[in-house]
């Protein structure tokens, strides 16, 4: 039966609460809800959130098996050089893969699950991995701006040992013209709230879900869960009440706690579910953007055996206060900020390199000495132990996943960074292996010689002249 | 068994430029001001120069590259002239190889030159950018400065023999105002003022846990040197100083990519040091080397390095340094021209600056008569090029 094997997700650990923002541009009018966003740090962006997604759903799963990684999003990086295959590469996946980028609207996480179901279902692969993953930027003062949040979710789709079977699902196509950007565009563009609540919010909504339930015959009060994005609180509850449903049965929308984070929120709301899910219990997820998509699932006895996980829950729990409202601006690049010339170097990315030491940097991939067993990184040929020497006797060897010890770190004030001081160090990885990184989400006064660390992948830079963004993994203290 | 270069070539002329933010002269200007210095000094003319090393490390912004530079600025007359480069060591490197070419016997007497242009830059620090690293590297290695990568060599150190933060720093802090006080004393020298242990102390932060007088300037400067046979010197001067050694040791990658390294010490300083005391015949240097310019681009630099050449145990530095021993009046004084510290680091200049002082001292000729030590027999100058876990050390010993 084809189903969801595993889960993941991905939330920032900055989190700005509303009244940072109220108490910057509140003057231009827009008085938010209380509650707090997720925001990507500044070297965070849908990619590298996708990617975190991404191994916290593969923890505990074969990652050879994967034959198939979609990514979905609405705010990619690139409009052509395929960002699937960017987060595969990143990811180590093998190289006889499908990757897709399903984007162009918010519903574009569940459009992306229901093609994995159909590859699998239809038997042209048999490991789809799907990751939705987005960065909302929005302009300062607006009405989205307490509303978006940053964030990403992952999963995997297979037939092999399924935690929830994937049941049936409806889907209604408009083009609704409530919010839109045009290629090329910074920002989005909405109409009125009014308009887009009632002739879409409201109508769509409970249009597939009443679609999904009389399709396959089935009543509302079947659901232990119901997943349906709540960008207008009020109408969110109303459409639970207009359907029939009590309020246990809604799962949390998270709008107040990290806001909402577009493609990825229905997936994110149905990992959310699932770890709280028994076996047995339905649940049924849907999208909301030019029209909706509803799928409903059983979970299995399987949940019980899945490995443990950061998911949602963890993810949710570990942040810190983003209390600046001007360095928001400065990770968004919203503001010009001075760098200093040491910030205008640039890197002008020879792509022919980039490609040919794709392992090294963006798989964060060494190389094991087949001789004497020393993990290495980058990539070598020769072997670094000074006792063995041996030459093209290697095999590649994963570092991304594995746990480190701080060896020893600096904070730098004279490097060019826009969050200094620019905090960087060595790592010991565990099994073998060292190397120089930055660090990224940590405060200088928490870094100590010996403290654990991980590698998570970010974007190292933009290079605006040329088009281009840059990726490589950095250590960061272990998250949760 | 190869002879090593004990005794066989001899510095008969060295010029040296004053070092600072030289707005006014540009990398051409240096290396004149600094090789009309050094042939006076040699008595020679300049057609009896039979080959030049040259050294520059930031060429892409000063004089760009090959050796054509030396020649065209000097008007050096279709003679051999070899660009050579070794990060902060590039400046011995050229020395090196002019006295490799003299001991081979290939030519008679050859020129070392060593310039660098910094203050062009346009920023404070060393410039950045990523043909430093290379270009793999600069995709995957942190956005490091000088500083930093230093700065954690001095977190190692503090950890590994148990320096609070407090206590390493006014460990620290002591070799720093050492050297400001030779400094002073040098007309030559960038930075004449003398600083105190608490004035290094407080100065704010360029990478933890390194503070501003830490870490040395950047500056401009030009250097030189003329060399010939051992069997020759004496027909151009009568103290001509002697090469006794010289050695240089790179990283291995066991640092940056293996675990063995404790990241408290220079590897490549220890070996060359091992091998150039073997070659110059030194069994404890402790008491038989004299007086020693060392690579201060960073106080911890100095610090460490003096336990990597011996002239220290192993973890000990702090008491030595407590003692006063390594000061201008102690037992070993260490920077007696005030060093990269007071000098800055022009970096293809450095090498051969340490090695004017070493010069001028065993001829009983510093500068200024306060500077000058009793009665050096041998002096030692060493150069660390990069960054503790990658790097090249040089080594070189001079005497009468």
């Amino acid at each position: 039966m084809v189903g969801i094997e595993s889960y993941g997700a991905y939330i920032p650990r900055y989190r700005m609460n509303h009244n940072t923002i109220f108490l910057a541009v509140g003057f231009l009018g827009t008085f938010p809800a209380p509650g707090e966003n997720a925001v990507a740090n500044y070297d965070e962006d849908t990619l590298s959130m996708a990617v975190a997604a991404g191994i916290d759903c593969l923890s505990g799963m074969k990652r050879e098996k994967v034959d198939g990684l979609y990514l979905a999003t609405t705010s990619q990086p690139y409009m052509l050089r395929q960002n699937s295959a960017i987060v595969a590469t990143a990811l180590d996946l093998q190289l006889s893969i499908r990757t897709a980028d399903f984007t162009g609207s918010i519903k574009a996480g569940t459009s992306a699950l229901l093609s994995a179901f159909d590859a699998v279902k239809g038997g042209t692969s048999s490991n789809v991995l799907v990751c939705a993953s987005d960065c909302r930027l929005s302009k300062p003062g607006s009405s989205q701006e307490p509303l978006y949040g940053d964030g990403a979710a992952a999963l995997l789709v297979g037939s092999d040992d399924v935690l929830a079977t994937f049941e049936g699902s409806y889907s209604v196509s408009y083009d609704f013209p409530d919010r839109w950007r045009a290629t090329g565009e910074k920002f989005e563009h909405a109409w009125e709230d009014r308009f887009i609540r009632d002739e879409g919010y409201t109508r769509m909504i409970p249009e597939v879900i009443s679609g999904l339930l009389k399709k396959y015959n089935l009543n509302i009060k079947d659901f232990a869960k119901i997943a349906y994005p709540g960008l207008y609180a009020r109408e969110h509850g109303a459409i639970a009440k207009r359907l029939g449903a009590e309020p246990g049965q809604i799962q949390d929308t998270l709008l107040d706690k990290i806001g909402d984070t577009g493609s990825a929120s229905p997936l994110m709301m149905l990992a959310a579910a699932l770890e709280d899910a028994k076996p047995g219990d339905k649940i049924l997820v849907a999208s909301f953007g030019n029209g909706s998509d509803a799928l409903f699932f059983q979970v299995t006895e399987k949940i019980k055996k899945l490995a443990d996980r950061r998911g949602v829950k963890k993810n949710l729990a570990s942040k810190k206060e983003l209390s600046s409202y001007e360095k928001y601006l400065a990770f968004r690049n919203l503001a010009p900020m001075d760098l200093g010339m040491r910030g205008e170097e640039s890197i002008r990315t020879p792509m022919s390199t980039l490609f040919r030491e794709r392992k090294s940097i963006l798989s964060l991939c060494g190389s094991k000495c087949k001789r004497c067993g020393t993990p290495q990184y980058p990539v070598q040929r020769v072997c670094v132990n000074p006792d063995c020497g041996a030459v093209d006797e290697m095999e590649s060897y994963r570092f991304s996943h594995r746990k480190g010890v701080l060896f020893t770190y600096t904070g730098d004030n004279l490097a060019a960074s826009i969050d200094p001081p620019a905090i960087y160090g060595f790592v010991d990885f565990e099994g073998g292996g060292r190397f120089w990184f930055d660090l990224t989400d940590c405060d200088l006064d928490s870094v100590k010689v010996g403290m654990p660390v991980e590698m998570t992948f970010r974007r190292r830079y933009i290079d605006e002249t040329r088009g281009v963004y840059g990726y490589s993994w950095k250590a960061t203290p272990i998250r949760a | 068994m190869p002879e090593g270069i004990k005794n066989k070539v001899a510095i008969i002329g060295m010029g040296c430029t004053k070092f600072g933010e030289l707005w006014d002269k540009g990398a051409e200007d240096l290396m004149v001001d600094a090789f009309q210095e050094c042939i006076k000094d040699a008595g020679i003319e300049k057609k009896d120069i039979q080959a030049a090393w040259f050294g520059v490390h930031f060429e892409e912004q000063s004089v760009g590259k090959g050796a054509t530079p030396l020649s065209l600025t000097l008007k050096l007359p279709f003679i051999p002239v070899t660009r050579v480069e070794n990060f902060c060591a590039t400046g011995t490197e050229a020395l090196r190889g002019a006295c490799y070419a003299v001991a081979s016997g290939a030519y008679d007497i050859a020129l070392a030159l060593g310039v660098e242009k910094l203050k062009d830059t346009g920023y404070g620090g060393l410039p950045g950018g990523p043909g430093l690293m290379g270009t793999r590297n600069a995709l995957i290695m942190p956005k490091m400065t000088a500083p930093g990568s230093f700065a954690m060599m001095a977190t190692r150190y503090f950890a590994v023999y148990g320096l609070s933060p407090d206590e390493g720093k006014r460990m620290l802090a002591k070799v720093s105002a050492k050297s400001h006080h030779n400094g002073s004393l040098n007309p030559k020298a960038h930075l004449r003022r003398e600083v105190t242990e608490e004035q290094v102390m407080n100065a704010p932060i360029i990478a933890w846990p390194l503070g501003l007088f830490d870490c040395c300037g950047v500056s401009d400067g030009s250097a030189a040197a003329i060399v010939t046979r051992a069997d020759m010197a004496k027909n151009f001067r009568p103290d001509p100083v002697y090469i006794k050694s010289l050695q240089v040791a790179l990283s291995s990658g066991e640092e940056l990519m293996y675990t063995n390294w404790d990241g408290a010490h220079v590897e490549t300083g220890c070996r060359a040091g091992v091998l150039a005391y073997n070659e110059a015949g030194i069994k404890n240097p402790r008491k038989e080397v004299s007086m020693a310019e060392v690579h201060d681009c960073f106080s911890i630099t100095e610090a460490v390095t003096m336990e990597d050449l011996q002239l220290s145990p192993r973890g000990r530095v702090k008491d030595d340094i407590e003692a006063g021993r390594f000061n201008l009046d102690g037992e070993q004084p260490i920077q007696p021209d005030g060093g990269l510290k007071c000098f800055g680091h022009p970096i293809g200049a450095s090498g051969l600056r340490m090695m004017y002082e070493m010069y001028k001292q065993l001829q009983g000729k510093a500068q200024q008569p306060e500077r000058q030590l009793k009665n050096p027999k041998i002096g030692l100058t060493h150069n660390l090029g990069g960054f503790p876990a990658m790097n090249i050390v040089s080594v070189a010993i001079v005497g009468l």
